[in-house]
């Protein structure tokens, strides 16, 4: 069991965050707040649907309070109201997988996913693969050893779906890492250098 | 994205009555309903985006996963939860084994990111990809906005449907998974509004646009797919799903066909046969079913069934090969079924 830091409204203000926040967007103050709960099972009650919503989201082993838009993507809440940044918006509508976490350790679309639909599930994100003072993951230090990316933009969401390639067993040759790693889209065609990188990566996993 | 209301369903029961009570309408235009479930939400928050879908409220399913979210196999069929997401049905090995077909037409759809995320009852409720319902810059889609006309007659229509279409609409139906329950023969499960629960021939649940492209099944106002059951038969075994498209993965069909096959030795006792990326709704080719009935199943009777499968097919001026690539991926799929080691 990860031992959760609980700080609320962590005092991680990014300078993004300062410049990006909108009226209708912002990550409000948590007290005294107009936050509703997102828990209630309400009935037809009338409710004011731009006003934020009180969330707790598990991130990368902490817990992190947030006050946001019902509307927020997880890939939005990570990036803009967290400052992890690591998770890429490439598309932003599930084509491209830029924005893959991990949602109780499996791969998902970050973009496609309500922050508020997270509830209490664990997210993982590129960030939370090593700790700055420890060695980089299996599959960090696979894309760098073969080289697997020029631009970098696609890396942090290959390798959290690589990740989840090799843990779900789907990396046992090139032809379903090929398969299983088509939703990660590389416009800089890195595509065999990830694939040397997945299957290196396999074999340190223990996959 | 409009803003919207948020709330979870503790119950089917009462997700239907959150749903029914904003005020949804069987008249109401699809994509303009006050409310919808959110389950995967893969479609649903890809069309919010858009401005496609603009839903005042949003009943999360997510949390029935427990009551809804089962796969189990038995002498008398499969039955699968509306919950189970696409990866776990795909990766079953039972399912691999008895139903290779279901197993296939999932395994082939979407990513592994999105399989991970969406759920079998909301994968057959996909709406179409067709660009000019996805782009709301385009004044005139009956789908979208009904009345307003249909931009892919005469449009770009490469990828639209030859099967099942009107003059109002030939969007194509975009999912795999349907076309592997339609072939078996499956029911799904439905609960309401009031505890109104019913079963229902997979068959009937998507509508052919007709001159009301914007119903697309005979769901009821807050009525939610809670399971799946598909029948044991002597064909699920020899089954197989044939998906054709413009890159190898992770695209959606060009053409494509769910196939099973009882087979006495070299001949054909019975047929099943679907077709996906040529048709309006998930199309069953029962005239090609009956022509192959006690036929040797060889080359020549597999392209006449084929040929009978595609007889009503309506082309437009870019979709007109997918008669024939329909037909020669029927024809393939029935020889590679007929040539399975079961």
């Amino acid at each position: 069991m990860p031992d959760y830091d609980d700080r609320e409204a962590r005092a991680f203000v990014s300078r993004r965050r300062f410049i990006g926040v909108t009226a209708s967007t912002a990550a409000l103050p948590l007290v005294g707040g107009p936050a509703r709960a997102e828990t209630a099972e309400t009935a037809a009650a009338p409710v004011d649907p731009s006003a934020p919503v009180d969330m707790t989201l598990r991130i990368n082993g902490e817990r992190h309070r947030l006050g946001l838009d019902v509307r927020t993507t997880l890939l939005d809440a990570l990036r803009d109201h967290v400052g992890l940044t690591g998770s890429k918006k490439g598309c932003d509508h599930g084509q491209c997988g830029a924005c893959t976490v991990h949602v109780d350790g499996e791969r998902v679309l970050s973009c496609l996913t309500l922050a508020v639909a997270v509830g209490d599930r664990e997210v993982t994100t590129i960030e939370g693969l090593a700790r700055a003072d420890a060695p980089l993951h299996p599959m960090q230090q696979a894309f760098v050893d073969n080289d697997a990316f020029q631009c970098g933009y696609c890396t942090p969401g290959q390798i959290m779906s690589a990740i989840g390639c090799v843990k779900e067993g789907h990396a046992d040759n090139d032809d379903a890492i090929r398969e299983y790693m088509s939703g990660n889209l590389c416009r800089c065609a890195a595509y065999p250098n990830i694939v040397a990188a997945v299957r290196q990566a396999k074999a340190q996993m223990g996959g | 994205m409009r803003p919207f209301s948020y709330d979870r369903a503790t119950s089917p029961e009462r997700a239907a009555g959150m749903l029914v009570g904003t005020g949804s309408d069987a008249g109401s235009v699809q994509g303009r309903t006050p409310a919808e479930y959110l389950a995967g939400g893969t479609t649903l928050l890809d069309l919010m985006k858009l401005d496609v879908m603009q839903p005042a409220r949003l009943v999360d399913i997510g949390g029935l996963v427990g009551r809804y979210g089962d796969i189990a196999i038995d002498d008398r069929g499969l039955h699968l939860g509306a919950l189970v997401k696409m990866s776990t049905a795909a990766d079953h090995s039972g399912i691999r084994d008895h139903y290779p077909v279901i197993a296939q037409s999932l395994t082939l759809a979407a990513s592994a990111q999105l399989r991970n995320m969406a759920t079998l009852g909301g994968n057959v409720l996909q709406r179409t990809r067709c660009n000019y319902f996805r782009d709301t810059s385009w004044s005139a889609c009956n789908k979208r906005n009904p009345g307003s006309g249909c931009a892919a007659l005469d449009g770009v229509n490469r990828q639209h449907a030859v099967l099942g279409t009107s003059t109002d609409c030939i969007a194509t139906y975009p999912g795999d998974f349907a076309q592997a329950l339609l072939a078996l023969d499956a029911t799904l499960d439905v609960a309401g509004a009031a505890g109104g629960a019913r079963t229902m021939r997979f068959a009937d649940l998507h509508r052919p646009p007709g001159a009301t492209p914007n119903v697309e099944t005979a769901l009821k106002p807050g009525e939610v797919i809670t399971g799946f059951h598909v029948p044991a038969a002597p064909w699920t075994r020899r089954s197989l799903y044939l998906k054709v498209r413009d890159r190898q993965s992770y695209e959606f069909a060009l053409a494509s066909a769910a196939v099973a096959l009882d087979m006495d030795g070299e001949v054909v006792r019975q047929a099943r046969i679907a077709l996906g990326g040529v048709a309006a709704v998930p199309w069953r080719a029962r005239e090609a079913e009956a022509a192959l009935t006690g036929k040797r199943l060889d080359e020549a009777a597999a392209t006449a069934a084929a040929r009978l499968a595609f007889a009503g097919a309506v082309a437009r001026q870019h979709n007109g090969y997918k008669i024939a690539l329909g037909q020669k991926t029927v024809v393939r799929a029935l020889l590679q079924a007929a040539t399975l080691e079961i």
